[in-house]
């Protein structure tokens, strides 16, 4: 296998920080299902509908960070 | 190995596809990133499908059905009945001389049948050892995570009879 490439550190921290961002959303949108998922089989429907633009806006958030992660890793490779 | 270790300049089908076994479990942030962001895009489907399903279910129309005779339940005494459908046990309860309530018998927790006692005066259910206000449904103790779905009883004449069901 080659040599590693030379990475930027400020990049790599950067990354990991979108990374751990990424996992902090997730752990928000789990709890966000099971509640959702508790109130619809408790007869609450009104919560339904703002949960699930929450949980498409946090997904949304995620797919950001993730691709600037990539970019980020793919520029940090050069 | 480490899993942070630094990434080569190798294409990716080389990395996927590496000499060393070793190297095939090396995850890269890029790959880390993609399956969380699947994770999320996973919860917000489910997030969509509980909304969808919300739309779906309509309040439906409850039958009228009679399940007991004024008087043909002892004071403290029960009878079981299913409502609304043959699949739905329910419980009613003869609290007092003059006061009946029934709850589905489906305990919120796990579908246990849940069972009145006289004694403590609860609807329990003996598999975790939930129990159930009998005056209005409501979690006591133990696991349940919701009240018992209450139905609605109404008095015609000398019939008790089931006209809906009310969550709590």
């Amino acid at each position: 296998m080659a040599e590693p490439a030379p990475r930027h550190k400020n990049d790599l921290v950067v990354i990991d920080a979108a990374l751990a961002l990424i996992a902090t959303l997730l752990v928000v949108q789990m709890w966000l299902l099971s509640a959702t998922l508790e109130a619809y089989l408790s007869g609450h429907d009104r919560v339904v509908l703002p949960a699930a633009v929450v949980s498409a806006v946090i997904f949304l958030a995620c797919l950001g960070l993730s691709l600037f992660a990539g970019r980020g890793d793919e520029r940090s490779r050069l | 190995m480490s899993v942070w270790r630094q990434p080569s300049r190798d294409p990716l089908w080389r990395e996927e596809f590496p000499v060393h076994t070793e190297d095939e479990r090396y995850v890269t942030r890029r790959q880390f990133a993609k399956f969380l962001t699947l994770t999320s895009l996973g919860m917000a489907v489910g997030n969509g499908w509980i909304l969808v399903r919300s739309w779906i279910r309509r309040p439906s129309a409850y039958p009228s059905v009679s399940v007991a005779r004024i008087g043909e339940v002892a004071v403290g005494g029960v009878k079981l009945f299913t409502y609304p459908t043959p699949n739905d046990p329910c419980i009613l309860v003869r609290t007092a001389e003059d006061a009946y309530v029934a709850y589905s018998q489906v305990c919120t927790h796990l579908s246990c049948a849940v069972y009145f006692s006289a004694k403590t005066r609860r609807l329990e259910c003996p598999c975790h050892n939930g129990s159930f206000s009998v005056a209005d449904g409501s979690v006591i103790a133990g696991p349940p995570p919701r009240p018992l779905p209450k139905v609605v009883l109404e008095r015609r004449g000398a019939d008790l009879v089931a006209t809906g069901m009310e969550s709590a």
